[in-house]
């Protein structure tokens, strides 16, 4: 394998860190209570430095003068190659909260697999990352658990925010061609076991709450790892790019 | 300084004579700088005062949240990004740590935030302007968060030991906070372009005198300020703070290679101190009374977020209890 081969992996690990994030952000202030407001943009603050290493990485391999900022703040959506699960709009906290935990569970299978790559720089990124990401994953497993089996009203609101966003986890549980040609070098997480430890983590936190389990998410025109994106995205970095774009010449 | 015109309740300071022996004794401990802790007596004006103070402290750290989270999802790097997400993470932090020293008074959390939500508690003026630029979160973390620091250094001290030893902790975040403002600033002095460097100038223009207005009324029109000074809740008069922080802060300026928009701002060698104008005292009642530009929309999204985000906590406190019930069985 060529390192360059590792470029798309490294940017779906760090655009979807990145998208995250910002979604987080735009948390702030709006949070169900105080100790929320901390536990999100803490989350978020994570997920953002996990994705600057992840796009400093790929930067380097890429080696065509763009920085980790440059990749973040000026690459248009086509170029994006994150999840399309975490650029979905927050919607209400039940939204939120599902996308996080779907998203965790994900994540946290990845970074176990990649702990063990056979490139070291990427397994010590995934060694740091997935101390936060653990703590990321038992927090909103705890809150799908209390907002499935709480009042009422919450678990309709959860019953609601499932099947909102389920179609869009058919891409964590399955792979690229090229992802699976890393993981038989050792280097990437092998797709097919992180959507199977994905699915175990899914089903055990749903079902201590007798949440449904909704069936296999089926074959998605989109593809969030072809930058193929919903069109959420683009408004979302246009915010997010706003000021380097208006500002071309600037250092900030 | 994050609290204004904090109300006493009382009219007149007594004199030791005037006191009943439980208000001598604890005025006694205060002049001995011996911290007063929740389970000691205290006067009960002593206790509403302190509530009414470290309250409007801790609800100027959540309001004060939003005008970053107006810049939040805008900063222009990764590098900015980290340090804005962790500032208000940061402030988050204080808001709940100085809720508890709060509740320590026997103060309940909800029903202060409620007063917030009502408009009948206060939060500092300066979290009533709008950001308008990515150099006002520079503008902010420098003179706002600088500002307050003059004023937390010295609550350091304050008798009221909770609130002392909250103030010891806040006070090194808030200088790491100030430092990173101003670096954001230099930065974009130094190595910024000319549309930076008018961003700069333009949000000190805009935030320099609310800063100032954040030590609160001069002090001939400071009403509560003897009592809470005789409590050694105050440790220092408003004008003093101001002045420290004028004294500190017109250097920094010249540093940056901006100016200040006040035209009698300039060193007095005689005092030893910058002589400055006069400050819009009207613009800052009006603030105050909940007329600035943005007060409105601050105690709409604050309740907006309490009242929307009120099923969840309902249901985690239904599911915890549901677990207990479940463990008992």
């Amino acid at each position: 394998m060529h390192k360059h081969d590792l470029i798309p992996y490294l940017l779906l690990l760090g655009d979807s860190a990145l998208i995250q994030g910002q979604r987080l952000c735009e948390w702030c202030g709006h949070a169900p209570a105080l100790e929320e407001e901390l536990a999100l943009m803490n989350v978020g603050l994570d997920l953002v430095g996990q994705a600057r290493n992840w796009l400093e990485y790929a930067a380097e391999l890429l080696d065509d003068g763009r920085d980790a900022d440059v990749l973040a703040f000026r690459r248009d959506e086509r170029a994006f190659r994150n999840l399309l699960l975490v650029e979905q709009p927050n919607g209400d906290f039940a939204v939120t909260m599902t996308k996080q935990f779907l998203y965790d569970a994900w994540h946290q299978a990845v970074l176990q697999g990649l702990v063990e790559s056979s490139d070291e720089r990427i397994a010590g990124i995934a060694a740091k990352a997935l101390k936060e990401v653990t703590y990321h994953l038992r927090r909103s497993a705890e809150w799908v658990q209390r907002l499935g089996g709480g009042t009422d009203e919450s678990r309709r609101r959860m019953l609601e925010a499932i099947p909102a966003v389920w179609r869009f986890t058919v891409e964590l549980s399955a792979g690229s061609d090229n992802e699976v040609q890393l993981a038989q070098a050792g280097i990437a997480a092998a797709p097919a076991a992180v959507g199977a430890a994905w699915l175990k983590q899914v089903s055990a936190t749903f079902e201590s709450v007798e949440l449904p389990l909704p069936k296999a998410a089926s074959h998605f025109y989109l593809n969030g790892r072809q930058g193929l994106h919903t069109e959420h995205l683009g408004l979302l970095l246009a915010e997010m790019q706003f000021l380097p774009r208006a500002y071309p010449d600037a250092t900030w | 300084m994050y609290a204004q015109l904090v109300e006493t309740g009382v009219k007149r300071v007594k004199s030791l004579d005037e006191m009943s022996p439980e208000e001598r004794n604890f005025q006694e401990k205060i002049d001995a700088e011996i911290k007063i802790e929740a389970k000691n007596w205290m006067p009960e004006a002593y206790r509403q005062t302190l509530i009414r103070q470290i309250s409007q402290h801790a609800h100027s750290e959540i309001v004060g949240m939003l005008p970053e989270g107006n810049w939040v999802t805008r900063a222009p790097s990764l590098k900015r990004k980290l340090q804005l997400m962790a500032k208000i993470q940061d402030e988050a932090g204080h808001g709940l740590y100085l809720y508890s020293a709060m509740e320590t008074l026997g103060a309940d959390r909800d029903e202060e935030v409620a007063k917030l939500h009502s408009g009948k508690a206060k939060y500092s003026s300066i979290f009533n302007y709008p950001t308008l630029s990515w150099a006002d979160m520079g503008a902010v973390g420098w003179l706002v968060d600088g500002a307050a620091i003059v004023n937390q250094v010295v609550l350091q001290r304050t008798s009221y030991g909770p609130y002392s030893r909250a103030m010891i902790r806040i006070c090194k975040e808030e200088s790491f906070h100030q430092r990173q403002g101003y670096e954001l600033l230099l930065t974009m002095m130094r190595e910024g372009t000319q549309a930076q460097k008018d961003m700069v100038q333009d949000a000190i223009n805009r935030l320099w005198w609310p800063a100032l207005m954040m030590f609160g009324p001069s002090d001939e029109h400071s009403p509560n300020s003897a009592q809470s000074m005789a409590w050694k809740i105050k440790r220092q008069t408003n004008d003093e703070l101001r002045q420290r922080f004028i004294d500190q802060t017109v250097p920094q300026l010249e540093l940056l290679g901006c100016t200040a928009p006040d035209p009698d701002l300039k060193w007095n060698a005689e005092r030893g101190h910058y002589d400055f104008g006069e400050i819009q005292w009207d613009e800052f009642y009006e603030v105050i009374k909940g007329n600035g530009p943005c007060n409105q929309e601050r105690v709409a999204t604050r309740r907006k977020a309490i009242e929307d985000g009120a099923w969840v906590r309902e249901a985690a406190v239904a599911y915890a209890r549901k677990q207990q019930n479940k463990n008992a069985a």
